[in-house]
């Protein structure tokens, strides 16, 4: 049993930490701050080419963290994989004791920074989840011929936007990943707490019973908060928190300090992380520092979440 | 309608290079409309071509230019015109389809774009990729395949801001097109239905029908 099903499963407060690998083959970086990561976190999230832009592959670095000691998750995307190379590498992945995984659609190749790449999209997240499910109930391939010496088993999680208009079409696929074998899900980051709350009482309603936990982004600047709000889908920082982080930017300039934002980036984070266990709102966190997964022990500390071994 | 796009002139001279005597064929179908193969455009490249210093020695404009036998009519009238390549005001059907009534190099004057409505004279837009398994009935008459960047059929990515998609703000996020058309028609239930993944066993190209197979 993977280790974050383990936790979900026990009712511990659930913490994985996201990172991405790296664009290029020195992995020192990326397993210097799995070092830091270790006994902070449940399980290290690995990302499948984030916003579609070209790193070594997920599996890599997977591989990396799980002989270091640390639990990692292996996100796969549809972007770029046909069912049989996503089938490939998933048994590749058990193979080295790798039993988690995270199925995403993967956005556009058109967004990324290989515009050429051809977009592959043979099976989206419902499809991977639906796929793998069908391995693990029939131990048979994507064609469904046997599969030697049977089929891996995984614990399967996928994602989900709170911020999204209309909210049921979101619900809808929700369900659609829960049916198809998500058994956790991991949401886009959130910053309004009573929004999520709202979010997560219609998937109650809608029926669905399944752990979410809260994508939390340790805010750097307000000019990244910002950007992403223009930019990236699904986030929206409320304008309480810009103004927190301009002030912060600008007591920072007049004491000549700096860092200041980054800071308060991470107080806010671990406000958040801190209420949302506080009122048991959800039964777990997925923290994504987008390149200062250092920082995440801190931010733990602060929320006063220690992961029970 | 199949839409195309002229190819930049640059192309079609590098193409013909060498090449002295040529004839134009044309199509009088969805080139026509697509103002890239009809009479007018066949009147453009033959006076184009001659600017630079070609010889055109027969134009030829059929009702439509992917239809073998009636091609093997329409182009006798280039048999004995002396010309050393076929210029294609056509889709690549069309170019495909001259080629294989003649001995002679036919080359291309479009890009073949897509299977698209006309939506007005000069604006066309794509919908149908023609994926062989027509899905429309469970989405509202909405192609999820052509209408959704990624192709999605179990619902909507993330990536959509404001309805519009990640891949082009000019385009409406296809799932949304459908949940709205779901509902305006009382059909929301079929959202919640599963589809099937889209196999693809079933298209491998290049296909064949043959309405003559005796069954």
């Amino acid at each position: 049993m993977s280790v974050l099903e383990k936790a979900l499963e026990n009712g511990q407060f659930a913490v994985t930490a996201e990172m991405a690998p790296p664009k290029g083959a020195d992995f020192t970086g990326q397993l210097a701050a799995a070092q830091l990561l270790r006994g902070k976190v449940h399980a290290v999230n690995v990302t499948d080419m984030q916003s579609a832009c070209l790193k070594a592959s997920s599996l890599g670095l997977c591989i990396h963290l799980k002989q270091a000691g640390v639990e990692p998750v292996l996100q796969i995307t549809g972007r770029d994989r046909s069912r049989m190379a996503i089938m490939g590498d998933v048994l590749s992945a058990a193979s080295f004791g790798i039993d988690a995984i995270l199925a995403l659609t993967g956005d556009h190749p058109v967004v990324g920074d290989c515009k050429d790449s051809k977009p592959v999209y043979d099976l989206d997240s419902v499809g991977i989840l639906r796929m793998l499910s069908r391995m693990e109930e029939s131990g048979t391939d994507c064609g469904g011929n046997p599969l030697a010496g049977g089929a891996p088993r995984f614990f399967k999680g996928a994602a989900v936007t709170p911020v999204y208009e209309p909210r049921a079409l979101q619900i809808n696929k929700l369900r659609q990943k829960v049916e198809a074998g998500a058994r956790y899900i991991q949401t886009q980051g959130i910053f309004d707490l009573e929004q999520f709350r709202g979010f997560l009482e219609d998937v109650e309603k809608a029926g669905i019973r399944v752990p979410i936990m809260a994508g939390i982004i340790p805010l750097k600047s307000a000019g990244m908060a910002r950007f992403m709000n223009e930019n990236v889908p699904g986030i929206a920082v409320p304008e309480e928190m810009l103004s927190r982080l301009d002030a912060a930017a600008a007591e920072g300039r007049e004491k000549g300090v700096k860092g200041l934002p980054a800071k308060l980036g991470m107080e806010m984070a671990a406000e958040m992380i801190a209420q949302i266990q506080r009122e048991k709102l959800c039964p777990g966190v997925h923290i994504m520092a987008i390149g200062a997964e250092e920082n995440v022990p801190a931010i733990l500390d602060m929320a006063g979440v220690r992961i029970e071994e | 309608m199949i839409i195309t796009q002229k190819k930049p002139v640059e192309e079609l001279l590098a193409m013909l290079d060498g090449v002295r005597k040529v004839a134009i064929v044309g199509c009088g179908q969805c080139a026509a409309a697509c103002q890239t193969g009809g009479e007018k455009e066949i009147g453009e490249m033959k006076a184009f071509l001659e600017e630079k210093g070609f010889e055109v020695v027969g134009t030829v404009l059929p009702d439509e230019c992917c239809h073998k036998l009636l091609m093997k009519r329409e182009l006798k009238a280039l048999k004995d015109s002396g010309a050393e390549a076929i210029v294609g005001l056509s889709c690549g059907d069309g170019v495909q389809t001259v080629a294989d009534n003649v001995q002679l190099p036919v080359y291309p004057a479009n890009n073949t774009m897509f299977l698209g409505q006309v939506e007005r004279v000069g604006m066309f837009n794509e919908y149908c990729k023609m994926c062989g398994d027509c899905v429309l009935g469970s989405t509202g008459g909405v192609c999820p395949i052509t209408k959704c960047a990624k192709s999605l059929v179990n619902g909507p990515c993330g990536g959509q801001k404001n309805g519009k998609c990640e891949v082009s703000p000019e385009n409406d996020c296809a799932w949304i097109l459908i949940y709205k058309r779901l509902e305006a028609i009382g059909q929301l239930d079929k959202l919640g239905q599963t589809r099937p993944d889209k196999g693809y066993a079933g298209v491998a190209y290049p296909r064949h029908i043959n309405l003559r197979e005796k069954k």
